[in-house]
């Protein structure tokens, strides 16, 4: 009786929180049999939370889940894919050293014995792999394939445990657009084969593309769900933020001066020795916000590390204000901020801060060896903290407490207490990493703002972003980058197609050229999972 | 959750690690109990053996010292986020440079026995300890791992000095003696309620090691970028810290620290170097360091405790025979299980017990 | 001829001192190989060693005693999963606290039972297991070189000897030829990519430290009921840390674990053997630095000038299921 119902999935009123924070408040979320559902909605909207209920990860406080009409109580993950839902996570699960056959039976093996498992698993990945054009070689190792090729492992493991339902997390948050399309192309292969999806992404473009519905989360709740055909981008990025977003940051026309920042054929391998930068220049002028455009894993990371001294190049030069710098090491870094270079990297927790750290602490690292901070090697508290507090109330940063351990700010604050760090002080370049990740609406104004005050104030700022409205929100020159090389320089008014062609490896100047690579993951595009 | 309403600081640092403690002893007096003596009276003549009188203050005090050694050794290397088990084999080599020292000196005055035979000890106990620090900087290999390693080398290395080289002739495996002249000054010479304790002059380096790495940690340059390293490996690469450097001088700090035992065990109580002198106290360092969350003023009170408990429990043992001194041995583990392993053990009960009148707390696991 | 039958001597002595460290290896290769690190071989085959010798002398059964190894080694592996998989506390930690937990329990408890110090009583031939002649050694034997091995190398080992050198087929086959061995192999690596297939993580990692503690009490009832008849204190005498080192430098695989503890067991047959032989050209070579060497080829390997070592992917790291 159940399968006479006509949807899939069928959430109604479920809630639940992580201690005093509501992930999810009364979602009502019914999807249709064999339709491509979108879940649109700002970082922290609580997308994923909502999902991994479904998917059995979480457990639910309160609400009731339909699968198919059928009232159930799903337990764990493995209850979820017994039920028919399987989910492709934002950050794969694949064993790395295991070849993509024993991935893909892993849990659900069907036996004592791996032999006759591993028979089965190759017949059914053949057969798979025809219906939906999901070729994978079944013995190649999961770690040498490209991000696109893991990604297809991780859609096959949902399917051969007999999904109907697939949950597909920010798919193309890694992946190229060549590689982007073939993943569409699959949706299509699956919806033809009657598999419902649920596509959850904050990229507008795609739900426009590919959905049939789409529900818009906000603070953890439902705003509205929508048949897509009856929407527009610009009414779906109003729901998403709750109103109007103007990206357009006011910002006057800037005034180059001279050349501060000069990067000369620059070139970047990884410990593998994977080359991730390839002979880049550019240069950066007082005055000026020069923005790096790209889908992440291009290389901007290494790009951005290199810059700011904290890996060595292979080959290339760096001149900072007409001197050229030496590389000798760890103490690069260090040695950069002397010559005026400040740097705000693109994971604060994991690289700008020390969560344990109490925040005036975090508030001279990278500093703490200038002598304002005590003479020689004495650490001068007072002198720490007294200019902590005069950040705290620059930058408005709260709570107001110079002696809070760094972890129980909120994220907004944790990028000021950087910001703080890296703005205040004396420099000429500026070089700046995903600066609103994970960062509320609010925070998000304050910090652009604040990135163009250092332009107006004469300051060259380098902005890496990888979203693309912020990129051009800010900057006076964008170069955009694929592969580890920059295919252009584009101006922020360029067109969508332009941007898009070159973020694809396309110089849309050199009139239909052949795309740098085809088909084929870069290398820095597989870095990105990691 | 990182939401949630987190404990007072004094819950954090002195409540939980006092009950961690003072779980470890409610064990260790089930175990006195299973054996058919009466807890209360066995804890009655611990604590009479260690602090009932003078000789026995003396003896606590003297193995408080050599525990604050190598209890720093483990303390400073854990800030920078290495685990040095290897103040065992450290304290056991820097025996050999201290000894050789004083007996090169002896014949002086016990001033230059007590400056350069501290000098050599810690001299060998850096240079022990710098190995596995070089060896994990530059290739990559576990410190933990390497360190263990390294006691047993250096274990095999000292039973060879000592049977082979260094040899007193006749003797087994042992050293020649510190002549008169060249002994370090016991503290029962100016303070005779010591006795016949081996508290000697020693305690006083051990109040300064104490002092210099409260200074060092916490008030210096150095210290800063060595807990940088210690809590985000990544973001001291970033403020442009070199990881090399850093693990290598704090591995050189961490042995030298431990090498100090060799002052006061070998050069100041037994005036001579036998096989296995360290008798295990480079271990009991650990659980002093956890115990001590690895901060001077709980190292100290730390390694009172296990000096109270190592003569304590030799008392015990005496007045009551059917309990050997190896329950501190027991104690000692279940306090590195309950302070290092263990230590949030009772964070969920005191969370709900804080948090009250809050709403339900997040369990620890979410 | 002598110096044929001098060689299978030694390898016989090889073989007996190998057992151990070979069971412990095993016993760690399962708890790395799930992710958990495990510094407390010493401490669960020291545990297990005086269980085995106590309830053996008590009984005078050596299957008593066995048993009574395994439940004890059992027993602190599930303190070690308790603090390291529910309480996601410090693996290392965790494992130098079992160490001297077995190394002070064993000697308080002995003492007070048997009142000789920590020891315990010599065990008659009855209460100890006792060599296994296989079927015709004797009529073999005569049969020179491959009969000689048969009798004298193979032939007359205890129980236990010959479980240690089955366990590593065994473990070769239950590690790359079944469903829990590829989970095992997977939650070392990527514990979230079980998680997420819907296979507990808690229960793998739970039941990996039980086989550990079932091996590590296998080798500590051999030291003390097989090779040794007694119980003394601090009897395994840095095995546990050899048999890490041997896990080491097999780079976490059975069948080079084998061949790694009968290295090291030479190593040690040959410490007793060569004292005090002079070497052409070098000399005297000291027992001790015999001794040393499997630290030293373990900090070779490990610093990577000889081969490279890498352990699991996730061995070490709380298992933390993350939003």
């Amino acid at each position: 009786m159940g399968q006479d119902s006509e949807l899939a999935i069928d959430l109604r009123g479920v809630s639940k929180a992580f201690g005093p924070v509501q992930a999810n408040k009364n979602i009502f979320m019914p999807i249709r049999r064999n339709s491509i559902h979108g879940i649109v909605g700002e970082n922290g909207a609580g997308k994923s939370t909502l999902m991994s209920i479904l998917y059995g990860f979480y457990h639910a406080d309160s609400g009731e889940i339909f699968v198919n009409g059928t009232k159930v109580q799903i337990k764990d993950s493995s209850h979820a894919l017994e039920l028919g839902i399987g989910m492709v996570h934002q950050h794969f699960m694949l064993v790395d050293n295991f070849t993509v056959l024993e991935n893909i039976i892993l849990g659900a093996e069907g036996g004592f014995l791996l032999a006759k498992s591993l028979k089965a698993a190759r017949s059914e990945m053949e057969r798979l792999a025809r219906d939906y054009g999901l070729e994978v070689d079944p013995d190649a190792l999961v770690e040498d394939l490209s991000v696109g090729q893991q990604q297809r492992v991780e859609i096959l493991k949902a399917l051969y445990r007999g999904a109907e339902v697939l949950i597909l997390d920010e798919p193309t948050g890694v992946l190229t657009p060549t590689e982007a399309d073939h993943l569409f192309k699959i949706f299509e292969q699956l919806h033809a084969q009657g598999k419902t999806i649920i596509l959850i992404t904050h990229k507008l473009r795609e739900i426009m593309a590919i959905t049939d519905s789409v529900s818009v989360m906000r603070r953890g709740e439902i705003v509205t769900t929508l048949k897509t055909s009856e929407t527009s981008p610009d009414n779906l990025a109003e729901l998403m933020v709750g109103r109007r977003v103007e990206m357009d940051a006011q910002k006057t026309s800037g005034d180059p001066q001279k050349k501060v920042l000069e990067v000369k054929g620059l070139s970047v391998t990884d410990e593998l020795g994977v080359p991730r930068v390839k002979n880049v220049s550019f240069d950066v002028r007082a005055g000026e916000i020069v923005g790096i455009a790209g889908v992440a894993g291009n290389g901007q990371s290494q790009l951005l590390e290199v810059i700011s001294g904290m890996t060595e190049p292979l080959l290339g030069e760096i001149w900072i204000n007409g001197k050229r710098v030496e590389f000798e090491g760890a103490k690069t870094a260090a040695k950069m901020r002397h010559l005026g270079l400040a740097h705000v990297p693109e994971d604060r927790l994991k690289t700008g801060l020390v969560a344990q750290f109490e925040e005036w602490e975090n508030s001279i690292l990278g500093y703490s060896e200038e002598p304002k901070y005590g003479a020689g090697q004495i650490l001068s508290h007072k002198a720490a903290r007294e200019e902590a507090d005069q950040r705290i109330e620059k930058f408005d940063i709260r709570p107001p407490n110079c002696r809070l351990k760094t972890a129980n700010f909120s994220g907004g604050n944790q990028q000021k207490i950087v910001l703080a760090r890296e703005m205040d002080r004396e420099l000429d370049v500026l070089i700046v990493g995903q600066p609103t990740r994970g960062v509320d609406i609010g925070a998000i104004e304050f910090i652009h703002k604040q990135i163009i005050a250092m332009r107006d104030a004469g300051k060259a700022v380098l902005l890496v972003s990888v979203e693309l409205d912020e990129i051009r929100a800010l900057s006076d020159r964008v170069l955009v980058m694929f592969d580890g090389k920059i295919v252009t320089e584009l101006t922020p008014e360029a067109s969508e197609r332009e941007f898009g062609l070159s973020m694809a490896g396309v110089d849309p100047h050199e009139e239909e050229s052949t795309p740098v690579a085809t088909g084929k993951v870069s290398a820095g595009a597989k870095e990105g999972v990691r | 959750m990182r939401a949630q309403k987190p404990l007072p600081r004094w819950v954090d640092i002195a409540l939980m690690p006092a009950l961690n403690v003072a779980l470890a002893f409610v064990v260790g007096g089930l175990a006195v109990a299973a054996v058919g003596e009466d807890p209360f009276r066995a804890m009655q003549v611990l604590i009479f053996g260690a602090f009932g009188y003078g000789e026995g203050w003396g003896f606590t005090l003297h193995f408080a010292t050599s525990f604050v050694f190598t209890g720093l050794a483990v303390a400073v290397a854990y800030h920078a986020g290495l685990f040095n088990i290897g103040g065992e084999g450290q304290a056991y080599v820097a025996g050999l440079g201290a000894i050789m020292v004083a007996l090169w000196l002896d014949q002086t005055h016990w001033v230059f026995v007590l400056v350069g035979s501290t000098l050599a000890a810690m001299t060998f106990g850096a240079i022990w300890a710098m190995i596995p620090g070089y060896l994990q900087a530059k290739r990559g290999s576990h410190i933990v791992i390497t360190t263990i390693m390294f006691n047993f080398i250096a274990s095999a290395f000292m039973s060879y000095m000592l049977a082979q080289v260094i040899t007193r002739p006749g003797a087994n495996a042992e050293t020649e003696t510190i002549a008169e002249t060249g002994r370090l000054p016991l503290l029962s010479e100016y303070f005779s309620a010591f006795t016949y304790s081996p508290l000697n002059i020693t305690f006083f380096i051990g109040i300064l090691a104490l002092i210099f790495v409260y200074v060092l940690i916490w008030r210096t340059k150095l210290g800063y970028q060595i807990r940088t390293l210690g809590a985000n490996p990544e973001a001291a690469r970033y403020a442009g810290i070199s990881a090399v450097a850093i693990i290598i001088i704090v591995m050189a700090i961490s042995g030298a620290l431990a090498g100090l035992m060799a002052v006061n065990e070998a050069v100041g109580v037994q005036k001579r170097l036998g096989v296995g002198y360290v008798q295990g106290f480079g271990f009991v360092g650990i659980a002093v360091a956890f115990m001590g969350r690895a901060h001077p003023i709980g190292i100290a009170l730390a390694a009172l405790l296990f000096g109270a408990l190592y003569q304590g429990g030799q008392e015990l043992a005496f007045v009551m025979p059917s309990v050997s001194s190896d329950l501190v041995v027991v104690i000692q583990a279940l306090v590195i299980l309950f302070t290092g392993a263990m230590s949030e053990m009772f964070k969920p009960v005191l969370l709900r017990l804080f948090n009250r009148g809050n709403g339900e707390p997040e369990p620890a696991g979410d | 001829m002598n110096f044929f039958s001098d060689i299978i001597l030694m390898l016989d002595s090889s073989v007996r001192l190998a057992v151990p460290i070979l069971l412990a290896a095993l016993a760690g290769l399962y708890s790395e190989r799930s992710g958990i690190v495990d510094i407390g071989l010493e401490g669960k085959m020291l545990g297990a060693a005086f269980a085995a010798a106590a309830v053996a002398a008590v009984t005078g059964s050596p299957w008593l005693g066995l048993l009574a190894a395994i439940a004890v080694s059992s027993f602190m592996a599930m303190i070690h999963a308790i603090a390291s998989i529910n309480m996601r506390g410090n693996q290392i930690i965790s494992g130098v606290a079992l160490n001297f937990l077995a190394l002070g329990a064993t000697v308080f408890v002995g003492h007070s039972w048997f009142k000789r110090g920590g020891s315990t009583p010599n065990l008659s031939t009855e209460a100890r297991f006792s060599p296994i002649e296989l079927p015709f050694a004797e009529q073999l034997g005569g049969i020179p070189i491959v009969g000689e091995i048969y009798e004298q190398l193979i032939s007359g080992h205890n129980l236990i000897v010959y479980v240690a050198f089955l366990a590593v087929p065994v473990t070769a086959w239950v590690l790359f030829r079944t469903r829990f061995g590829l989970r095992l192999r997977a939650v070392g690596e990527n514990p979230k990519a079980l998680d997420t297939a819907g296979i507990s993580v808690t229960r793998l990692r739970y039941q990996a430290l039980i086989i550990g503690g079932i091996l590590c009490g296998l080798a500590g009832a051999y030291l003390s009921t097989g090779q040794g008849a007694s119980f003394s204190d601090n009897m395994t005498a840095g095995r546990g840390f050899i048999a890490l080192a041997a896990l080491i430098f097999a780079k976490w695989k059975p069948v080079p674990v084998l061949w790694t503890c009968l290295l090291f067991g030479v190593l040690s047959a040959a410490q007793i053997r060569l004292q005090g032989v002079e070497f052409p050209l070098i000399g005297e070579v000291p027992v001790q630095a015999i001794q040393a060497l499997p630290y030293i080829l373990t900090v070779i390997l490990l610093a990577g000038f000889i081969g490279r070592s890498v352990a699991p992917k996730a061995v070490g790291q709380p298992y933390i299921k993350e939003r």
